[in-house]
């Protein structure tokens, strides 16, 4: 009896994991197919140039996320100055915009036509070529753009880390005669590069993820080939061979992540946690911490977000029409029935695991979970070919026994749209209730089976409030992730299907840069959201 | 009247039996203990007492009621048997009070009151109704768990090596303290161990338990001066093995002289045996039977345990009791001093 419900549970979690994995399964095996002439033609043209332009993007990103999310970790953490108690929830502000409505309003401000650089025209009476002005839409623009809004990852991990080093390393340090600098040199920073390492590598992850900000400033990457080769070329699979492809990048990052994590665990030095006596800045001094703060969050909030405000102000009466609050809802429905889904399926996949830690089950539920690692377009891509490939069996067999077309099943339908979601944020909502789900120790069932309660009222009451809290978090931020997915939605959504974010990127890729601004600015609400949560945590990890 | 009998269990996980044919009773309003290095299967058969795991073979009964055996399980929220765990376990969600009564659920609401109230005030923490488990230290909340535990009022209750998170200090203090409130409340205890000092603090029964084995179910001095076999003897206290030869039916030969007592009369003469010597066997005299060399010496109180190496070669042990220490390195002179040897069998390690 026991051993049949085991294997039940069992074979339901395997299975359940692997439906989740099949659109990463598919592009790894377009590896082993046999590659087509197309992709013979892609390979001796433009691959070298999507190889060189994604890595400058990245290294790009890397080292401006890095300076960015570590200095302001430092500074938040080690010293006092004016305005750093608001600055550590502020810097996380730029989380909540996505890097694509960042380079809209980047655009917007400082192009040749913007605001600024008619100003300067109107004001020394140069023309076109009389000055010399950076170019936005450009790799350079991109990775300003990526850094502004990613630095944060960094920033949070980090700062964890930092706050986690025990007093006493960092008191040793200076007791042996190390200025503060030195320090944090030669201490502090060796010993937080673990989680500096795998803050950034999220970071990148979503660097290479980005669809959004490259398509508009029309740079030939992985994401935009892939685009390119399956919309222009209508050719499926050269499109997942470079997927798989952009696939080998995302791997190599998440093995550091992974490594990186597991040293984190050994360098956290812990034990003593009570605070550090902060360096308490003045002059110059805390003129150059508080601008080290400030410069990153105004350009990666306060400016974007103005902008937008602007913009709204001007076009929202003509925007917000039938037709915004339609697509309004279409984006909550999405975004709600695809977190309800992950949140339920991480629930069940986090039981699975707790009850029968298994290798196998370990090993099936980390792959159901790589999503979130992979790139919106390669999940899409992943999710089309096998759902195209079941639709078309499942038409001809019914055309040859019953004569009749069952046409789109899955594929092209809200179905597929809400998988992918649920495919790339599985992850997000399945660390969130495991480290709820930690917290309940197997005693505690036990505890509460001793004073007299079946299974099911244990679930009700001890752990059903216990995972109340984490399951609403992970609840929110898939729901807030998936209102600012774009490109799987722009992949798989059915025809004349639309949310804010395929709004907002279709206006602005007309140039109706201040029309795109109401929806944009919806999804930056949206997005406040989990950064409002997060800045809570971050304050109470503080306190500790 | 007798409380808790298991007979002759077996269990196994998976594959891999972990106890065999384990016996043992509790009389009513005992405490009883499990002692045994770790593991040995001590916290499995309590486990298995609670109903978190099935024994293969064997039955538990518990006041007269089977709770185990040939296709009978009652499960763990069935079996009126409280429970306190290793990890403090308390309900993170819930305050103090909350946590106690959450045993109570088919109480009256004045009854439930009065009863948190009265434990409270028991386990010297009346002021803590309100607090949540995080706010308290570790040995207070290890005593809100008993208190949770011992709410219901069940027939036995079971307490899982629940010192092991706590200090050092503070785990005898527990135990006595523990074991106070079990019998003002009249509540049998099992209590599963690895530390003697907290076995002899808190319990009336103690089982020697080792790879899965009952060694012996003993009071703590019996345990002591009469071991059932070698593991019990090693195990317990300090004392040193000895080989010998039967010479006579009063007299046994061993390296360090001869030991002259009261024997087993079933030892055949010649045969070869194992005479254990506990630390107050051995005494200093004059006449210089054996001559040691001192290794270490511990402070006891009353007086020094010193750790000793023979000429022979032989390592023992030696209490003696005064304020006279003997310095390291010294040469002393000692001889046995045993009424009643225990011996045991050198092949199987047990009683001649």
């Amino acid at each position: 009896m026991k051993s049949f419900t085991s294997r039940l549970w069992k074979i339901s979690i395997i299975l359940t994991a692997f439906v989740f994995s099949i659109p990463i399964l598919t592009i790894l095996s377009s590896f082993i197919e046999p590659s087509g002439e197309n992709w013979e033609h892609l390979k001796d043209s433009v691959l070298t140039e999507y190889i060189y332009n994604s890595l400058l993007l990245t290294s790009g990103v890397g080292v401006g996320a890095l300076v960015l999310g570590v200095s302001t970790a430092w500074l938040t953490t080690m010293c006092k100055f004016p305005g750093k108690k608001l600055f550590v929830w502020l810097l996380l502000l730029p989380m909540a915009m996505p890097a694509y409505i960042v380079a809209y309003t980047y655009t917007g401000m400082f192009d040749y036509a913007g605001p600024v650089q008619t100003a300067i025209r109107s004001w020394t009476g140069w023309g076109l070529s009389d000055y010399y002005f950076p170019q936005i839409r450009s790799l350079g623009g991109a990775i300003a753009m990526l850094s502004l809004v990613l630095y944060p990852y960094v920033y949070l991990l980090a700062r964890t880390a930092f706050l986690q080093q025990s007093v006493g390393v960092i008191e040793v340090s200076r007791s042996l005669n190390c200025s503060p600098w030195q320090s944090f040199y030669w201490v502090g920073l060796p010993l937080a590069r673990p989680a500096i390492a795998a803050g950034l590598s999220l970071a990148l992850m979503e660097t290479l993820a980005d669809y959004g900000t490259v398509a508009y400033f029309g740079l030939k990457v992985f994401t935009t080939g892939i685009f390119r080769t399956w919309f222009g070329l209508g050719d499926y699979s050269a499109a997942s061979r470079m997927a798989a492809m952009l696939l080998l990048f995302v791997f190599i990052l998440i093995i550091i992540e992974r490594v990186s994590r597991n040293k984190a665990k050994f360098h956290n030095t812990s034990g003593n946690l009570a605070h550090y006596s902060e360096y308490s800045l003045k002059g110059f001094k805390a003129y150059g911490a508080f601008s080290t703060c400030a410069i990153p969050l105004f350009l990666g909030f306060f400016l974007p977000a103005t902008q937008l405000l602007a913009w709204a102000l001007e076009t929202w009466r003509e925007m917000m029409d039938d037709r915004f609050f339609e697509i309004a809802r279409n984006s909550i429905v999405l975004g709600f029935s695809a977190a309800l889904i992950s949140v339920i399926v991480a629930l069940f996949l986090g039981y699975g695991k707790r009850i029968l830690p298994e290798k196998m089950m370990i090993i099936s539920v980390r792959t159901a979970s790589i999503g979130y690692a992979l790139p919106g377009t390669v999940i899409a891509v992943g999710v089309i070919i096998p759902f195209a490939w079941f639709d078309k069996k499942i038409d001809s067999l019914m055309n040859s026994y019953f004569g009749i077309s069952s046409g789109l099943i899955l594929s092209g339908t809200i179905f597929a749209v809400i998988f992918a979601y649920v495919v790339r944020f599985l992850a997000v909502s399945l660390q969130t209730v495991e480290s709820g789900l930690e917290k309940i120790k197997p005693s505690m069932d036990d505890a509460a089976r001793s004073l007299g309660y079946r299974p099911r009222e244990a679930l009700m009451k001890v752990h059903i409030p216990l995972l109340k809290s984490s399951s609403l978090t992970a609840l929110m931020i898939v729901f807030v992730d998936v209102m600012k997915e774009l490109p799987a939605t722009l992949i798989l959504r059915p025809f004349d299907f639309n949310t804010l974010a395929v709004r907002t990127f279709e206006l602005a890729s007309d140039e109706r840069l201040a029309d795109s601004s109401t929806s944009a600015l919806a999804i930056v609400l949206a997005g406040l959201l989990p950064v409002i949560y997060l800045s809570q945590t971050i304050s109470k990890t503080r306190l500790k | 009247m007798k409380c808790l009998e298991a007979k002759n269990l077996d269990i196994s996980y998976g594959k891999k039996q972990i106890v065999f044919g384990f016996n043992f009773k509790l009389e009513e309003c005992q405490i009883g203990c499990f002692l045994g290095p770790s593991g040995c299967g001590k916290t499995t058969v309590l486990r298995s007492i609670a109903g978190f795991e099935q024994p293969s073979k064997g039955e538990i009964i518990l006041n007269g009621k089977k709770l185990n055996g040939f296709k009978t399980y009652i499960t763990p929220e069935k079996r009126n048997i409280g429970m306190v765990f290793q990890e403090i376990s308390l309900f993170p969600h819930l305050s103090v009070e909350d946590n106690i009564q959450f045993g109570m659920r088919s109480w009256s609401r004045e009854k439930r009151k009065k009863r948190t109230h009265e434990l409270l005030e028991l386990i010297g923490m009346s002021r803590f109704g309100k607090k949540y488990p995080h706010q308290l230290s570790g040995g207070q909340q290890q005593r809100i768990a008993l208190a949770r535990a011992m709410a219901p009022k069940p027939s036995l209750l079971l307490m899982d090596e629940p010192f092991s998170s706590l200090d050092a200090e503070l785990r005898e203090q527990l135990a006595r303290e523990i074991r106070l409130i079990l019998k003002q409340e009249n509540i049998s205890g099992l209590l599963v161990t690895h530390d003697q000092n907290e076995a002899f603090a808190m319990g009336d029964d103690i089982c020697v338990i080792n790879q899965g084995r009952v060694q012996q179910t003993d009071s703590a001095y019996n345990l002591y001066h009469n071991p059932k076999n070698r593991f019990v003897a090693e195990f317990i206290g300090e004392g040193s093995i000895l080989s010998g030869i039967v010479v006579s039916n009063d007299t046994i030969e061993t390296d360090l002289g001869k030991i002259k007592g009261v024997l087993p009369e079933s030892l055949n003469k010649m045969a070869n045996v194992e005479v254990l010597i506990r630390p107050e066997n051995v005494v200093l005299s004059d006449m210089k039977e054996i001559q040691a060399v001192v290794k270490a010496r511990y402070f006891r109180g009353s007086g020094f345990l010193y750790n000793l190496k023979t000429v022979t070669g032989h390592e023992i042990f030696s209490l003696i009791t005064g304020q006279d220490k003997l310095s390291l390195d010294q040469v002393v002179g000692l001889r046995l001093k045993i009424e009643k040897p225990i011996v045991f069998n050198p092949s199987s390690g047990t009683l001649n």
